[in-house]
């Protein structure tokens, strides 16, 4: 496998869980119209993930929704942070804006390849979570407004953080941390990032039920 | 009845419209907040049972369609409990109403959903039932309901699409997914023959009598009947009433009479799924009450 | 405070925006948000116009006692005035029909 086609799965493999997580907010959001609204988020996503998997399919000669659902879980090369089970609003507000601020670092650095299809898709995903960034920003100013709030949101934070920090390549992650602190007014603690390559114990449950309906018929089933 | 409530209801009856701010008789506003809150009800309790396979789906292409699908229903909650709390009861007090049992939703959401062809069931041939009813609504006599079942029609076409796409990838694949369909279809024809509801004659009906609904639940079980029928056995599905035929002379489809009994006893509370289902609301509910006080108090 | 939010919707360029829904919200930010998302997902509107309820004023009585239809086209019965005048037309002397070297 290149290192093209495993940054192409770091990517795909992060938006497709991130995603999937927050689909189980599906119905369950704390207001009606912020359901709505989230579940646009999920969705793109979603669609990132697609896209993504299409460009990896294309280079290992397999199809999008087998690398999606097909692999084992071993196998996914996602960040530890979007496999935690939290359905909390606090923490889902601080992993949102964790991984868009971390993403937003990680898109820019991506749009500048040399490498056009890369640089492209890096470009569209951009554009589009200019909306979920602007999402984050406006919850978290919420949340910030008020003792409660910023009670939650802050422990939420410190709690993610060694696995926001995980999300990126060493050579980011200073730029992850100023951005994260200026926001907040405050400074993070020094702690070990949590990177890629040990899954949360997390994931295979979310892998199980991922997977039951796709594993239920042989491969090459259409559904 | 007074002479006002008398002109109101041949206004009403002869195809006069009413807005928000109109003077209307309080039986007809009690009346539209049971029907219309019911419904908006039976939206946010229908994205239960379905939500669980989004997690589930088994393309990229099945999550979004099916997350989509999900996404308008909760939508069209909000734009109907929105018309609810203009005519009077707040959101909130509707959810209560809702999470306590106080207040009812349609019987097809307190089932459980075992299978993917669940999914494509409910997909096509519960949103096919809830289409009947919607189109009817649209002519509804009070006309912020009318016009946001515009919206909902609109957005309803596609979630059909969707079902019968699902469908006919399973009856087409192996002869296990044939049986998953078959299997789901023998589980919700009961339910879908409950759908509209006890065969009320119109002049009973006084849904009909206010204008709120302009289609008796026979007509809709009919049309309901005669648009789906032929297009579930022509893709070799058996439905499972060997008494349901069309009577070619009259053109009425005749059928094994439904348990109404057992409507009656889903509709208050005691279906499969219910309290599991409303439970559930409740819980969530709690869990993000913190999240409204947070938002709404003024900042600090 | 929750504050309601009409959202008119404009469905192509050209067209006049009209009342679509309303929506809890908030603040603006917030019912920003969810009007994009509630009537735009879909690409299905040109644009939206988002305003306070309490700024939209509702006008519903239009009284006319005195009958002043002058300035509708209703006001007009011209149908016998139309008839009179094509008769007196054509039973009138034919004064200019074929004169010719008229002075």
């Amino acid at each position: 496998m290149s290192a093209r086609t495993d940054l192409l799965l770091q990517l795909a493999d992060d938006e497709l869980i991130l995603g999937w997580r927050d689909s189980e907010w599906t119905g369950i959001a704390p207001f009606l119209e912020e359901d709505v609204a989230f579940s646009s988020i999920a969705q793109n996503e979603i669609g990132h993930a697609r896209a993504l998997y299409e460009l990896a399919a294309a280079e290992l000669g397999t199809s999008a929704d087998a690398l999606a659902f097909d692999r084992r879980p071993e196998e996914y090369r996602c960040a530890p942070l979007v496999e935690l089970r939290r359905l909390e609003w606090a923490r889902t507000i601080a992993r949102r804006w964790l991984y868009e601020t971390a993403d937003e670092l990680r898109l820019a650095a991506l749009k500048e390849s040399p490498d056009p299809e890369l640089a492209g898709i890096a470009a569209k995903m951009d554009r589009e979570e200019t909306y979920h960034r602007l999402h984050a920003e406006m919850w978290v100013d919420r949340l910030l407004a008020t003792e409660e709030g910023r009670s939650r949101l802050e422990e939420a934070v410190e709690e993610l953080w060694p696995y926001a920090l995980g999300v990126l390549d060493d050579e980011l992650r200073p730029d992850l941390r100023r951005r994260a602190e200026e926001r907040l007014g405050r400074a993070l603690p020094e702690v070990e990032p949590i990177p890629r390559g040990v899954h949360e114990a997390d994931l295979a449950e979310l892998w199980e039920e991922m997977t039951m309906v796709r594993r239920s018929a042989p491969a090459g089933a259409r559904w | 009845m007074d002479t006002r409530t008398q002109e109101f209801v041949e206004y009403v009856q002869s195809g006069g419209q009413v807005e928000a701010t109109d003077w209307m008789p309080d039986e007809y506003r009690a009346r539209l907040i049971k029907f219309i809150e019911m419904h908006a009800n039976s939206e946010l309790m229908g994205v239960l049972p379905e939500r669980d396979w989004i997690l589930r789906a088994p393309t990229l292409q099945r999550k979004l369609a099916l997350t989509a699908k999900i996404q308008d229903e909760v939508g069209h909650a909000q734009l109907i409990y929105r018309v609810v709390e203009d005519l009077g009861k707040p959101r909130s007090a509707c959810l209560d109403d809702l999470v306590s049992g106080r207040s009812k939703f349609h019987n097809v959401f307190h089932y459980p959903t075992r299978t993917w062809g669940d999914v494509g069931v409910i997909a096509w041939l519960v949103d096919a039932a809830a289409i009947v009813s919607q189109k009817a609504l649209l002519k509804c006599s009070y006309a912020p309901y009318a016009r946001i079942m515009k919206k909902i029609c609109w957005e309803e076409s596609f979630h059909i699409l969707h079902g019968r796409d699902v469908i006919l990838t399973l009856v087409t694949g192996t002869q296990e997914q044939f049986e998953l369909v078959q299997e789901a279809l023998n589980r919700w024809w009961e339910p879908l023959m409950h759908f509209h509801g006890t065969p009320i004659p119109a002049d009973d009906d006084p849904m009909l009598f206010w204008r709120i609904k302009s289609q008796a639940n026979e007509d809709a079980r009919q049309q309901f009947l005669d648009g789906y029928v032929p297009q579930i056995r022509e893709l070799g599905l058996e439905i499972p009433d060997p008494a349901l035929r069309k009577d070619e002379e009259t053109g009425r489809w005749l059928y094994t009479e439904p348990d109404w009994e057992r409507l009656r006893a889903v509709i208050t509370g005691h279906g499969p799924a219910s309290a599991e289902r409303l439970a559930f609301r409740r819980l969530s509910r709690a869990d993000v009450a913190w999240v409204e006080r947070v938002v709404l108090a003024e900042a600090a | 405070m929750r504050r309601v939010f009409e959202v008119f919707r404009q469905e192509r360029k050209g067209q006049p925006l009209q009342h679509a829904g309303s929506l809890v919200a908030p603040d603006e930010r917030f019912a920003e948000l969810y009007a994009r998302e509630q009537y735009g997902r879909r690409q299905e509107s040109a644009a939206l116009w988002l305003v306070p309820r309490e700024a939209v004023h509702e006008i519903g009585d239009f009284p006319d006692e005195f009958d002043l239809k002058y300035r509708r086209v209703d006001g007009y019965s011209i149908k016998e005035r139309l008839r009179e005048a094509r008769e007196r037309a054509s039973s009138a002397e034919p004064a200019a029909e074929g004169a010719e070297g008229a002075g």
